[in-house]
């Protein structure tokens, strides 16, 4: 029991070093998720210790960045919950297209699956040109990774399956080309993306939005940087806009919740109250 | 080891007294749940917080295939939610479930474990680190690996852990994996691990 003490006090101190040397948050993420991730990275970084860990970030930037790759959840597909896009395509582009021009908030992008799938379906629905997507998250490297849009074929196969059942218009691969096992999407989808670094922990409001969708992310938090993002959420969207949340993201307990309705609740849709 | 419950009554002094049972379970689970969960009556009072392995593309069934044949709540566990006494809680689909160490529950999309999200390891490992010493673990039927090593955890935190006799088990993998591991408090066939149940609850509350 000690020993679990002992683990608990040093992952403390890491994520505090963390938070005072680089200005990453993790303070209020979920717990367990936070521990299993840092063990995972002991292993790979062969420290026996979290402590031993900890002196290696703190006096190296370049393994904070590795560590920052264990720390964050690249975990995210196109067309993830195809019938949640579907409803997307139904209930609120008709609303949407009342604006003369949308602004887009995908908050919390990872790798860019969520972006290329939303600028997929706002062009098969004739709003991309007259929308801004701004796409954050706080890892450079899945923003760098987004930005280029290549996946792996083996992953876009699946991908394909999802577009169909979300709606789709067209045939898949006409978005994108094959170059040995990876798909290079139309450069095009993200000429009015703008893929920029923001924290939902420390940095604040910075546009005014129509929608915003945010997947999956809020599951890492604790319920008071839950509060804070919905906040922020609150405060970018315009009179009436949407939020989108992940499939087992809910509003119920936030102190926001009396701030949005469901408009379509299975699927997570929600709008500004 | 024991091999049976009740058994004598020397083994009901020993039982200890939890505040949570986590079960784990995969192939041919939905009829050993159904086995073990059938003795639980009104007003059982301990939380049960469960694990099946189960396709993620779909919603799953589960909570409402249970809840129409028991007489306690049931539902699946959302993000967040504080773990509420004598209810059945399932994991979703696509999704690790974990138990913080405030008692809520908490979901994440880490990699699969032994290809299973959910995963049995994640939700006992953050069990035991969450309840410790009060907690009881039952790892069930299942074609794979996951869940040994989290059960193990459990032993680790001075909490009880059960194992379904891998010979009455519709799977035998699981239970062996984790007999391979290290040595459970109990080896039980379906039948004694609802008993115990019932008996867990009887003590604790």
């Amino acid at each position: 029991m000690s020993q679990d003490r002992n683990t608990d006090i040093e992952l403390r101190l890491l994520i505090e070093a963390i938070y005072l040397k680089y200005s990453y948050d993790f303070r209020d993420y979920s717990g367990a998720s936070v521990k299993r991730r840092v063990n995972h990275a002991l292993r790979q970084f062969e420290c026996a210790t979290i402590s031993a860990l900890q002196e290696r970030v703190l006096h190296d930037p370049s393994a904070f960045m590795q560590l920052l790759q264990f720390l964050t959840i690249p975990v995210s597909e196109m067309f993830r919950d195809p019938s949640h896009f579907l409803a997307i395509r139904q209930e609120v582009v008709p609303l949407l297209r009342t604006y003369p021009s949308i602004k887009i908030w995908i908050a919390g992008c990872s790798t860019g699956e969520e972006v290329y799938s939303m600028a997929i379906l706002l062009r098969e629905e004739g709003l991309l040109e007259r929308t801004i997507i701004y796409a954050t998250d706080i890892n450079p490297s899945s923003l760098e990774k987004a930005k280029q849009g290549i996946f792996s074929m083996e992953n876009v196969r699946a991908y394909t399956e999802n577009y169909q059942k979300a709606g789709g218009q067209r045939a898949f691969s006409d978005y994108y080309t094959s170059a040995y096992d990876y798909a290079i999407f139309d450069k095009t989808l993200r000429e009015n993306v703008t893929f920029a670094d923001h924290s939902l922990a420390t940095d604040s409001v910075f546009s005014e939005t129509q929608l915003i969708s945010c997947r999956n992310v809020l599951i890492y938090f604790n319920k008071k940087l839950q509060d804070r993002a919905f906040g922020l959420f609150h405060d970018s969207l315009c009179h009436r806009g949407f939020l989108v949340l992940g499939s087992k993201e809910t509003l119920d307990f936030s102190a926001y919740s009396s701030h949005f309705e469901p408009l379509v609740k299975p699927e997570r849709i929600y709008r500004k109250s | 080891m024991k091999k049976i419950f009740p058994g004598d009554d020397s083994n009901k002094q020993v039982l200890p007294v939890v505040d949570a049972i986590v079960v784990g379970a995969s192939a041919g689970g939905v009829e050993a749940l159904l086995k073990i969960f059938a003795g639980l009556r009104v007003g059982y009072r301990l939380p049960i917080i469960t694990v099946l392995h189960v396709p993620e593309e779909r919603r799953s069934q589960l909570a409402q295939v249970f809840q129409a044949r028991l007489p306690i709540p049931v539902k699946e566990a959302d993000d967040k939610e504080d773990v509420a006494p004598g209810t059945l809680y399932f994991a979703a689909p696509g999704y690790h479930l974990s138990v913080e160490t405030d008692f809520s529950l908490s979901l994440s999309q880490e990699d699969r474990v032994f290809h299973s999200r959910p995963s049995i390891d994640i939700l006992f490992q953050s069990a035991a680190d969450a309840y410790g010493p009060r907690l009881a673990g039952f790892l069930l039927t299942g074609a794979n690996n996951d869940g040994a090593f989290g059960l193990s955890c459990i032993k680790l935190s001075g909490g009880m852990t059960v194992v379904q006799d891998p010979d009455q088990a519709q799977a035998r993998t699981m239970p062996e994996a984790a007999l391979a591991l290290f040595e459970p408090d109990y080896l039980l066939p379906l039948n004694d691990i609802g008993h115990l149940l019932v008996e867990l609850e009887r003590i604790a509350c």
